[in-house]
């Protein structure tokens, strides 16, 4: 059983803590971290512990952990009310649920998650690192990198290295005009494009993780 | 009227960048303008010796920087053609002799007395390269077709539009138009597709290239050579001609189509 989730979303990452023992779920985060450390450096943390209460103390043991993987811990969001003081004594901010208040302006029915636009040609040596969606449009040449918690779709052609899921999401997909990735990677899954004949005619391909690998189809409008 | 300063850089090393710029220096020279060719490769100095004038340096544009001479004692007149200026670099020091500051005030310094800065950049990403495109108000990437230099082009294009000191131009040297035909190397639409930048220029690969350089006799002198030729049409499109490029026939014939065929088959 699982007991955390870590999920990108526009303002960092996401934790969620399930039921049970804390000591397990700590060190469960501490190992899904260490998984993937390097894409979590630097990353805003907020904590979702459900109805759990969690002292000063063991706030500070989570802070501090995460601080270890160069994350930095901003907000706890608990239904206990201890829970809520015990994190405003650290100087953190809180929140009572989970459930992001309606935006203005904006209607959704269903689910949705947050990304991020680039219009840009990604270049050699540059690299996009984002915990939600991804979206491209331009050309991510060969040497640069895309790196998202969530989906990545390239409205151009796809050369460089991309890693969708990287928070070991698996459901993760990567789409693009013209997918002729250098290296591809999914979740905790990774794939080099076959070779290629060079007079090969671009179709918009879509990559995702199927039995435990990589497979790449055309790109339809509906899946 | 305040001087233009354009810096030649590549990324990659011996794609032609000095070669590059002695050239578009004595062309811009030769359609009347006054041109100054400044070495930013402090070091590893050729400037000077594919322009044949390595023999005349006293001071460097170290000894400028560091205010042992005055900038006029430092330029070299190139005799050949009217109002074409060498500021070599210093060959006994390294890149961090000259901080980009100095390159911007350098070029300050001698924005009145010209029409045109050239810069010879070195190769890398590094502070040689810094110091090469702090002064620029205009920057000319030189690649060949070769997947490793467009390569190195596009990483250097990415740092260049960071410093705002894009958009920039493009120049494709040593184009094989044979090779180009068997697909065998990239074509100017393979690489303008990766970089999708303005190009301003293609230069044919041209034996006699070697030749003048090991002279020191750029070859916009001979007006006999293709690439000669290629570099004088830079020339005048950097001056905002409309110059149609050079004809450098990259799509197979009949009977080369049909090779081509025989030898896949």
């Amino acid at each position: 059983m699982t007991r955390v989730r870590i999920k990108g979303t526009r303002d960092g990452l996401l934790v969620t803590l399930g039921e049970g023992e804390l000591a397990r779920a700590l060190a469960e985060l501490e190992e899904r971290l260490n998984g993937t450390a390097s894409f979590f450096k630097g990353a805003w943390v907020a904590l979702a512990v459900g109805k759990r209460e969690l002292s000063t103390e063991e706030i500070g043991r989570i802070k501090a952990l995460l601080a270890q993987n160069e994350v930095v811990l901003g907000m706890v969001i608990g239904e206990a009310p201890a829970t809520r003081a015990a994190a405003r004594n650290l100087g953190l901010e809180t929140k009572r649920s989970l459930q992001p208040g309606p935006r203005p302006g904006w209607r959704t029915e269903g689910e949705f998650s947050e990304g991020a636009l680039f219009r840009c040609t990604l270049r050699s040596g540059q690299i996009i690192r984002h915990p939600g969606h991804v979206v491209v449009i331009g050309d991510v040449n060969a040497g640069s990198e895309v790196i998202a918690g969530g989906d990545i779709v390239i409205w151009g052609r796809l050369s460089g290295t991309v890693h969708a899921g990287a928070t070991g999401d698996d459901q993760a997909i990567v789409c693009a005009l013209d997918l002729d990735p250098t290296q591809l990677r999914i979740g905790k899954h990774i794939a080099r494009p076959p070779e290629q004949t060079p007079d090969r005619r671009p179709v918009p391909e879509m990559a995702f993780v199927q039995d435990g690998r990589i497979i790449v189809r055309a790109w339809k409008y509906s899946f | 009227m305040a001087a233009k300063v354009m810096t030649i850089t590549s990324g990659k090393g011996g794609v032609g960048k000095t070669t590059a710029t002695a050239n578009l220096s004595v062309a811009l020279a030769l359609l009347g303008h006054r041109v100054a060719a400044v070495d930013a490769d402090i070091g590893l100095r050729n400037l000077d010796v594919v322009m044949g004038l390595e023999n005349r340096i006293v001071y460097d544009i170290v000894d400028v920087a560091e205010g042992h001479c005055r900038l006029r004692q430092a330029l070299i007149r190139d005799k050949r053609v009217p109002d074409l200026f060498l500021l070599p670099a210093a060959q006994t020091r390294d890149k961090t002799a000259v901080s980009p500051e100095d390159m911007i005030e350098l070029c300050d310094q001698m924005r009145n007395d010209f029409d045109f800065i050239l810069i010879d950049s070195p190769a890398g990403i590094e502070q040689g390269f810094r110091n090469a495109i702090a002064p620029a108000d205009k920057v000319l990437i030189i690649t060949t077709p070769e997947v490793s230099a467009v390569r190195d082009a596009d990483r250097i294009i990415g740092l260049i539009e960071a410093e705002e000191k894009g958009p920039a131009s493009l120049i494709i040297n040593r184009i094989k138009p044979e090779m180009v035909r068997y697909g065998d190397m990239l074509n100017t639409a393979d690489v303008l597709e990766i970089l999708a930048i303005d190009l301003v220029g293609i230069v044919p690969d041209d034996k006699a290239i070697i030749v003048s350089t090991n002279k020191g006799v750029p070859i916009v002198l001979d007006n006999k050579a293709p690439a000669g030729l290629a570099f004088h049409n830079i020339a005048r499109r950097l001056l905002g001609e409309e110059i149609p490029f050079l004809d450098i026939r990259e799509e197979p014939n009949l009977l080369e189509r049909f090779v081509r065929f025989i030898r896949q088959g």
